[in-house]
């Protein structure tokens, strides 16, 4: 026999509600982690990622011995922990003899490894090392701009996938509006040959401000900047690719009814006050605030609190 | 504007994604790429400069809004794609009564949620507790010529009320089972009849063990012990092992008071039991019914049998008879 089993309370219902899959989806999290070996360079590294992304992502500060996720068997608690984390995005640390300061990159597909970038870590400078020289400090959580140079961006495979990576691990969320005070960081990453990318944050600032033209920009370097060397990589698998690409293509917008904007006024609204309900009225045994103690207590002596106001 | 700007990138070559903010050029190529970590950066942060104008130069040609915090750009959505992080979501699968009432054009009507009740001269709720023509309420059911006598009414229509919510928890069930076959099952219902997930799309994991069930393997094993499980290590709140396969117990057969009174009080308490439990079924007429028809044409067959074979020794004679009886006339 079947059982219908829903959630206890509401708080469960609202959290099983983030987890559906969903037409216009949120910003995917990340989920950072370690296995049994970590570098002092990759800890620093993992810290500053999940600084950056802060508030989607989650750190996971354990040893893990049996994720591997190029090896088959080896990301079963990879997934597991992507499903209960509810993570798409996952930043994986190992170090080696063999791959030293390793990090592997991945994406998640309904909870499955989507793909892979494996890159070795170089020349490691962390955000504090440039705090020194720094005027202005970019807000957290800002919308990031991205710059991306370089041809090997485009003809390498590797590259490319890593670009693709790189961009949805530190893009935030998908925005409508912008700001423009909130315009004040980038990441530029460089292919300096064909298998290195030199990768920095580097806070922006706009020379002249005014309204209508555009400013001049300039760039100071903020950090964490670092050459990420690629080692392996998967692709993902055509058939899943285009599972995973869907859209939903007539996502029709709810027309705005109601609302006028006036260069004057601002934002103006039209308000219908619908027939009195008559019927929807609670009843008087519905209102919480008269308990029958208290409402007999105001019967039987209807003055107390007057004159309990007046005394002082 | 547009045409301007896809100029403007076609000379320079860069692409612009203004829904990501990313600027690429695919085109850079260092002369010689720099020995010296200060000069690679500063190159690249030349370029970066240059990348993050263009961005900025493009956001400026968008359709702006001054606010109180400041100039708000509307952005495009992004050129750039990228994989969905779970599939699609179904569309919910109409219920069967929902397809009945399409078929039939019926259309839900607004219901008030209080009504006026007669009885009480009082608004109350049409549903739920101290609802209109509450059962609970009214102290007299008024006959009707229809009614069976002695029939209590009260619960009679307690008895139909529990059936009709019966009958559309089986309804529901039934409708959340062609869902799931579909895959478009609520995503906080789940259908089941072991522990799974309820998070993604419904992965199959091991059930874990509970704690009895832990308990009763450990049992299990300690038994192939030659003691039993009786002089094993306990482990640190293990509890022993519960000796399972003794469960009859003998009381003296003797009669007397105490201990000797125990074998006529438990079959008492099972007769007891037994004839308390049917006793009003002692009798199950039905099964009367069919005994006694089953009797009736068994007796019948046997006794046309009887007729038929001695009608047949007394078959030629019959006929003489009639024949004679003919002729005569």
């Amino acid at each position: 026999m079947l059982k219908v089993k829903t959630p206890k309370n509401h708080r469960a219902l609202r959290e099983l509600e983030k987890h559906a899959p969903k037409l216009v989806e949120n910003a995917k999290k990340t989920l950072i982690l370690q296995g049994t070996k970590t570098s002092g360079v990759l800890k620093g590294l993992l810290a500053e990622i999940h600084h950056l992304k802060k508030g989607n992502s989650i750190r996971y500060t354990r040893k893990n011995d049996n994720i591997r996720p190029f090896e088959s068997g080896g990301e079963t608690s990879l997934e597991f922990f992507s499903l209960k984390t509810d993570c798409s995005l996952i930043v994986f640390a190992s170090h080696s003899k063999k791959r030293p300061n390793n990090l592997v990159l991945g994406r998640t597909y309904d909870h499955h490894i989507y793909d892979l970038v494996e890159v070795g870590v170089d020349n490691f400078k962390p955000m504090e090392s440039f705090l020194g020289d720094l005027k202005v400090s970019p807000i957290l959580g800002s919308k990031p701009l991205f710059a991306f140079i370089g041809e090997g961006f485009e003809n390498v495979e590797e590259l490319k996938h890593l670009k693709e990576v790189l961009l949805e691990l530190f893009r935030g969320e998908v925005v409508e509006n912008l700001n423009l005070s909130g315009v004040d960081r980038v990441y530029v990453c460089t292919a300096v040959n064909s298998n290195t990318v030199f990768f920095t944050q580097c806070a922006v600032r706009g020379l002249k401000k005014s309204g209508t033209a555009a400013p001049r920009v300039e760039l100071t370097e903020i950090g964490p900047s670092m050459d990420l060397v690629v080692r392996r990589h998967r692709l993902p698998n055509e058939s899943l690719k285009k599972v995973a690409m869907k859209t939903a293509l007539d996502r029709s917008k709810k027309k705005e009814k109601n609302i006028l904007r006036d260069a004057v006024h601002g934002k103006l609204g039209k308000i219908y006050i619908p027939d009195q309900q008559i019927g929807g009225m609670t009843l008087t045994s519905d209102v919480k605030g008269l308990k029958r103690e208290r409402r007999e207590a105001k019967k039987n002596f209807p003055a107390s609190k007057k004159t309990k106001l007046d005394s002082p | 504007m547009e045409m301007e700007m896809a100029k403007e990138m076609e000379t320079s070559n860069i692409q612009i994604d203004l829904g990501n903010l990313t600027a690429f050029d695919p085109n850079h190529r260092f002369q010689s790429i720099p020995s010296n970590r200060d000069e690679l950066v500063k190159e690249c942060l030349n370029k970066g400069t240059e990348l993050v104008q263009e961005i900025v130069n493009a956001l400026f040609t968008l359709p702006t809004t001054e606010d109180i915090d400041g100039l708000i750009i509307k952005l495009p959505q992004p050129t750039t794609k990228l994989p969905r992080e779970k599939p699609l979501p179904k569309p919910k699968l109409p219920t069967k009564w929902e397809l009945f009432a399409q078929r039939k054009g019926i259309k839900n009507r607004k219901k008030d949620k209080v009504v006026f009740d007669k009885q009480t001269d009082t608004w109350k709720r049409r549903y739920g507790y101290d609802r209109v023509d509450d059962v609970t309420d009214i102290p007299i059911i008024e006959a009707k010529m229809t009614d069976e006598p002695g029939e209590d009414p009260f619960s009679k229509k307690d008895k139909e009320k529990k059936k009709r919510v019966g009958k559309q928890e089986k309804n529901r069930l039934q409708n959340l089972k062609q869902a799931a076959k579909v895959g478009a099952l609520p995503s906080h219902v789940q259908l089941a009849a072991a522990g799974l997930p309820i998070t993604g799309t419904h992965k199959e994991l091991p059930k874990k063990m509970s704690k009895e069930e832990l308990g009763d393997v450990a049992g299990m094993a300690a038994a192939s012990t030659a003691s039993g499980g009786k002089f094993d290590r306990k482990l640190p709140g293990e509890k022993p092992v519960k000796n399972r396969g003794k469960h009859r117990k003998f009381p003296p057969v003797v009669e007397g008071k105490g201990a000797g009174n125990q074998e006529k009080q438990q079959a008492d308490k099972i007769l007891k039991h037994l004839l308390s439990k049917d006793s009003h079924e002692i009798l199950n007429v039905n099964k009367a019914i069919n005994m006694t028809n089953l009797k009736g044409e068994k007796k019948r067959k046997r006794a046309r049998k009887e007729s038929f074979s001695t009608s047949s020794k007394l078959k030629s004679k019959k006929k003489t008879f009639k024949k004679s009886s003919n002729k005569g006339k």
